[in-house]
């Protein structure tokens, strides 16, 4: 296990931060997180180092990138067990969903084919399907759960039920209630089915080992920003042979052999052909840097830590009578809660008066209420620099109730 | 509303406005127009209902679902906008934004509405304390 203390000195934001005057507790690890200094440090030295375009120069800096940029992937591929050539850096794991949308569905799908989802879907795992299910006519059905979850034998149900499935997209670990699915017990099932897996893997390639060979999903995404690497880039891991065959979505520089006046062109092989115009390079360089990061601390004991922190503040909510847990078994660093009679977001703006940042609202996945039985939850996250004092300022907080209006009168 | 007045008094009017809301309802009768509002960053959903006589508001209400902010305050917009011409019901707005931003402002015209002069301190919710009063300014800026 890795010396926390050790690890928080090395975040500029775990240093001594208030919000609201008071020490920062930062809980909303599930939306984005801290970078490491070294991270910092990485992309600054592209700035004040090697500044310069990838694949378009023949002078040293821009062979320093392309190495850079070369580098980054390997680790990449490395952190999540896929080829090299199967990686492919987005913006974040928005577009690299929105990139087999358009890249693979537009091409693949026709009217009635279905994309099976499920209710607790974040937008940017429902959306871009919605647009597909637009343009060809397929249609978007929605998996059953089973007290919350998406398991192997609701997905074998889902199949009973429609014909015609071409694609299942689902989220690893859920960013509303944390359950994670069987993501290689559900894609047994989806390639029976000759369909497509999709993984969102946006909640849970930053908390535990993802083995892309080994789950065997065609699919995988995420992005940086939740996993200390910084924001504007994400990842799109695809099987090889799919990339091949997959459209481009942006065109441009940078991902083409060559052109003609005839209006034909020719695409670089994959994963160049979807990296369109200029790379974010600092920020790849940066995620770079973030998996050497995780991988150092191990991404076991991350998961550990998680744990140990959601079973100890489980144990010291259940105690608190007025408020109801949503997800006391998920165990994956998210704990979705509600004070009785009190609004998500006024319970927020109380922890927020306290300098405690949580999360309130549907947390972008505006179907949940279905799944819940409530409009709104308050969600607290952690990762892998929370601490048990954290969990304990937050639950002393939670225990210690008070007026919402606390927050407006009592600074 | 005198600005004296203290923070337990300000709290119960909030609470009161928000567990009890006076116009929190559909409209009854005709000739309303509707404004709806949602944030993006809160649950607010709301309708807000006004009904215009030439250049006065006659009555306005309002139904869906909002915080304790939201609701109270776009409760407490309702009862004063009632009776006003539009350019007192602009100049009570402006007042009221000025407010949110903790810039020089009348209170005379604000009435109960300065209970919400401490929303800058929790600034994330400037949006529900105005949500209610940006409707207001929406029906009235096109009309002449």
């Amino acid at each position: 296990m890795y010396n926390i203390d050790e690890v928080r000195k090395q975040f500029p934001m775990l240093n001594n931060k208030k919000m609201q005057g008071k020490p920062l507790v930062f809980l909303d690890n599930a939306s984005t997180t801290f970078k490491p200094q070294r991270v910092i440090d990485k992309m600054n030295y592209y700035y004040t180092e090697i500044n310069s375009n990838s694949h378009r120069g023949d002078y040293d800096l821009c062979y320093l990138v392309d190495n850079e940029v070369s580098k980054a992937r390997e680790l990449v591929a490395n952190f999540v067990n896929a080829d090299v050539n199967e990686v492919v850096f987005t913006a974040g794991d928005t577009e690299a969903l929105n990139l087999i949308a358009y890249g693979y569905c537009l091409d693949n799908l026709k009217k009635d084919d279905v994309i099976l989802l499920s209710l607790s879907e974040h937008a940017s795992n429902v959306l871009p399907w919605y647009r597909i299910c637009e343009l060809t006519g397929a249609k978007v059905e929605f998996i059953e759960l089973e007290n919350g979850r998406v398991t192997v034998k609701t997905v074998r149900k889902a199949f009973e039920k429609q014909r015609n499935v071409k694609l299942v997209a689902l989220a690893a670990v859920g960013n509303v209630l944390g359950y994670a699915i069987d993501v290689k017990g559900i894609t047994k099932v989806v390639h029976e089915h000759n369909a497509i897996m999709v993984v969102d893997g946006a909640q849970s390639v930053p908390h535990q080992v993802t083995d892309f060979k080994d789950l065997d999903c065609d699919f995988l995404t995420f992005s940086g920003h939740k996993m200390c690497a910084p924001n504007g880039v994400g990842v799109l891991v695809g099987k090889k042979e799919l990339l091949d065959k997959m459209s481009t979505f942006h065109l441009g520089g940078g991902m083409n052999v060559k052109f003609f006046p005839s209006g034909e062109y020719i695409p670089s092989e994959a994963p160049i052909k979807f990296e369109a115009g200029t790379l974010n390079i600092p920020a790849i360089m940066g995620l770079g840097e973030a998996v050497k990061f995780l991988h150092e601390l191990g991404m076991e004991n991350i998961h550990k830590h998680d744990e140990e922190l959601f079973d100890y503040a489980i144990k010291e909510l259940e105690n608190c009578d007025d408020i109801v847990i949503y997800n006391k078994d998920s165990r994956n660093g998210i704990i979705s809660f509600n004070r009785k009679g009190v609004f998500a977001q006024d319970e927020a703006t109380l922890l927020n008066s306290k300098g405690i940042a949580v999360r309130s609202g549907q947390h972008c996945a505006k179907m949940i209420d279905e799944v819940i039985g409530a409009p709104a939850t308050v969600r607290l996250s952690t990762y892998l620099y929370t601490t048990k004092e954290e969990i304990d300022a937050f639950v002393n907080e939670i225990k210690n109730g008070g007026d919402i209006l606390d927050a407006y009168f009592f600074n | 509303m005198p600005i004296s007045l203290t923070n337990e008094m300000m709290r119960a009017v909030i609470m009161d406005h928000s567990s009890n809301p006076n116009n929190k309802h559909l409209p009854k009768g005709d000739g309303y127009e509707k404004i709806h509002m949602h944030s993006d960053n809160c649950i607010d959903d709301i309708d807000v209902y006004f009904k215009l006589d030439n250049d006065k508001v006659i009555d306005s209400c309002f139904e869906g679902v909002a915080c304790t902010i939201s609701l109270s305050s776009t409760d407490i917009m309702c009862d004063l906008i009632k009776g006003k011409s539009k350019k007192e019901a602009l100049y009570m707005i402006e007042q009221y934004e000025h407010m949110m931003h903790e810039e020089p402002f009348d209170e005379d015209v604000l009435d109960e509405a300065i209970v919400f002069i401490n929303t800058s301190k929790q600034a994330a919710r400037i949006r529900c304390a105005t949500i209610g009063w940006n409707a207001a300014k929406e029906v009235l800026k096109d009309r002449k």
